[in-house]
């Protein structure tokens, strides 16, 4: 089975959770009064799920039939690509998620743009940390005081 | 009409306003190029300082000015970067990226001011002559309109995916209505969805969104295949376009100018579905060979967009100002800015303050000349961006892709989401999925349930399907723009198996 329609398969599991508790989870905490309404909360999704269901079996059954096109990456040999780097950028982002409030501001964002470029394969250092910490101080500069977003600078333990 | 005119010559061409327009496009264009800022944030920042200034002509220009300056700078990054900013860029990128990518920005440049301009201007025309008069029309459309209008132009969406793809944008566009029901509606303040979750009560981010469908795949697909960035040696010089291709794009500004500006003037509508209608329709009465160019780096495709998208911003402006009511998200926030400086938009307001109304109209035409004069000679140096090495240019547009998500909400949790849905979407694009539809679908939820609940409240239940002829009638529409493809489809599959045809 192609990918597309393993993901088919999942995006009619997604449809069937959401229309079960459309169907079956959400109409029974409602307030009498609501219930005289024409429209209640769970109307809306009960049709969107039914659709969603209808769709995504098209897809799944291969009812339509796609033209094979040549992609732009085969996924079948994702192997072959630059894998390594794409999901060490992925786990640089979820850790600039992590760290931007304990660390502050300009360490994760100059850490971000130094480390991105490392594991891209720029070893320049004498261009690579000017230009991260000139892009985070002027960032931070920008956001904090022409547009007046507080965001913390420093950790905590700097005083930032 | 002449005499308003004049009046509102003589406000806009105050030293004072002349410099609002021009400083107010400036900011508009430099922040709109960013990705994840959009119009609606940059007018939410300017609006103290607008305010401060206590004139309200003078304000007004100052946030208009802003206005089309971001979603002209919202294209410059839908084509360079295929980040766009801006929900209403979103369909520049389907064409004017390939063009950036076949070494043809500077091209795909000028196509886009020259369009946005020609959209802007004759949009300022029509609004001067049709304000009072297409306030009447948008009267006609109940919210059974509305519900059937945002139906029709997601199936539309659907419908021009391609052959073989009408399901899959079909289960994206659903997709996006499924998530825009997450969180609290407005017609009813339960929390849906949430899964008891806190961060989830207000609902996905749209930034955040649009950021994990557009940017984030788009800069992995650059890191896992890497490929030459730009042009032969980056230098944008072919800015100018063949007479060949400016006769090509005319008739399509004609058209979407108009198409786009009264799409815009019906509330709710705006610039997102009239750039997507605009690039649609114009797909679809392209002849076969020009068709196939459509997607990969097609002038014409780039030009309808942009020209309806501006057009439909200044279309927007005629329900704000005749009737009070916003079009738009962007115009509720100028309508707040109006109330504020102690004008009251409304049928009224051209005969209390003509000055105001006037030299709004006034300064869009200024502010169009602005954007082409100002933003041409300046093309080659915005494009310059694409000649920053990859090593470099990837990091920034994942920093900016984090910031955009981050700066919208103060809360960290957004960017997990973003990168969470960022690797779906990633998944989903190897399966040649497509994602706009899921934008689109997420944009349109809201409103769409919001009209549908409203209708079904006035009728008592779902008869104003068939009790309204303009309900039934747009809703009609869309069935056919969904059966049509996918019938012709497998007539042409039949066709080829050697079965003969019914007729």
């Amino acid at each position: 089975m192609a990918l597309d329609r393993w993901l088919a398969l999942v995006l009619l599991g997604i449809c069937l959770a959401y229309g079960y508790a459309a169907w079956f989870t959400m109409d029974a905490g409602l307030a009498p009064f609501m219930k005289r309404n024409p429209i209640w909360p769970s109307t809306f999704p009960k049709v969107l799920s039914v659709l969603g269901i209808i769709a995504a079996s098209v897809i799944l059954l291969g009812i339509e039939k796609a033209e094979p096109k040549a992609a732009d990456i085969d996924y079948r040999r994702l192997g072959e690509y630059n894998l390594g780097q794409a999901l060490l950028l992925l786990a640089l982002m979820v850790a600039y998620a992590l760290c931007l409030r304990p660390l502050g501001f300009l360490i994760s964002t100059s850490a971000l743009l130094i480390l991105g470029s490392f594991i891209l394969g720029e070893r320049k250092w004498h261009i690579m940390l000017p230009v991260a910490l000139i892009a985070a101080v002027s960032v931070w500069y920008l956001v904090q005081v022409v547009l007046g977003i507080y965001m913390r600078p420093l950790p905590g333990i700097l005083g930032g | 009409m002449l005499e308003g005119l004049l009046i509102g010559l003589q406000t806009a061409l105050s030293v004072q306003n002349l410099l609002m327009v021009i400083g107010g496009c400036l900011i508009g264009t430099f922040i709109g190029m960013l990705p994840g800022l959009g119009p609606m944030s940059i007018i939410a920042i300017m609006i103290p300082v607008a305010i401060s200034m206590g004139d309200p002509s003078a304000a007004l220009i100052l946030l208009a000015g802003v206005y089309y300056g971001a979603i002209f700078g919202g294209s410059t990054s839908s084509i360079l970067l295929n980040a766009p900013g801006v929900a209403g860029t979103v369909a520049s990128s389907f064409d004017g990226y390939p063009m950036a990518r076949q070494g043809k920005a500077g091209k795909a440049l000028t196509v886009a001011a020259i369009a946005s301009f020609a959209g802007g201007t004759i949009g300022a025309l029509l609004l001067m002559v049709f304000a009072p008069a297409l306030s009447s029309v948008a009267l006609l459309f109940h919210s059974a309109e509305y519900f059937a209008l945002m139906v029709v132009g997601l199936s539309a969406i659907a419908a021009f995916a391609g052959t073989g793809q009408v399901a899959k944008a079909l289960v994206m566009t659903l997709l996006g209505l499924i998530m825009a029901t997450v969180g609290e509606g407005a017609l009813f303040n339960l929390p849906r969805f949430t899964m008891g979750i806190m961060d989830l009560q207000s609902g996905f981010g749209f930034i955040t969104l649009a950021m994990a469908m557009f940017a984030l795949p788009e800069a992995l697909f650059l890191v896992l295949k890497p490929k030459d960035l730009q042009g032969d040696d980056g230098e944008i010089k072919d800015l100018r376009i063949t007479g060949k291709e400016a006769k090509a794009i005319a008739p399509v500004i004609g058209r979407q100018s108009l198409q786009g500006f009264f799409i815009g003037v019906l509330p709710g509508a705006g610039a997102t579905i009239a750039s997507f209608l605009g690039y649609a329709v114009e797909r679809n009465i392209a002849p076969k060979k020009e068709q196939d160019e459509f997607g990969k780096g097609s002038v014409k495709g780039l030009a309808a967009p942009e020209t309806a998208n501006n057009a439909a911003c200044t279309g927007s402006f005629v329900p704000l100002l005749t009737l009070g009511i916003p079009g738009s998200g962007t115009t509720a926030i100028l309508l707040g800015a109006l109330i504020a400086l102690n004008v009251t938009p409304g049928p009224r307001l051209m005969v209390d303050e003509p000055q105001i109304f006037w030299a709004v109209i006034m300064s869009m035409f200024i502010g169009n000349l602005i954007l082409l004069v100002l933003n041409l000679p300046l093309i080659p140096y915005i494009a310059k961006i694409l000649t920053v090495p990859r090593n470099y240019l990837i990091p920034f547009i994942l920093f900016f892709t984090l910031m955009g998500a981050y700066i919208g909400q103060n809360n960290a949790t957004e960017l997990l989401i973003l990168v969470g849905f960022g690797i779906c979407a990633t998944a989903l694009k190897f399966a040649d999925y497509p994602l706009a539809p899921l934008l689109i679908g997420f944009i349109l939820g809201a409103m769409m349930e919001n009209n549908f609940a409203r209708s079904m409240q006035l009728y008592d239940g779902v008869s104003f399907v068939w009790e309204r002829p303009m309900t039934l009638g747009l809703l009609a529409i869309a069935v056919i723009l969904v059966a049509l493809p996918s019938y012709r489809a497998r007539r042409a599959k039949a066709r080829q198996d050697g079965i003969a045809d019914g007729d």
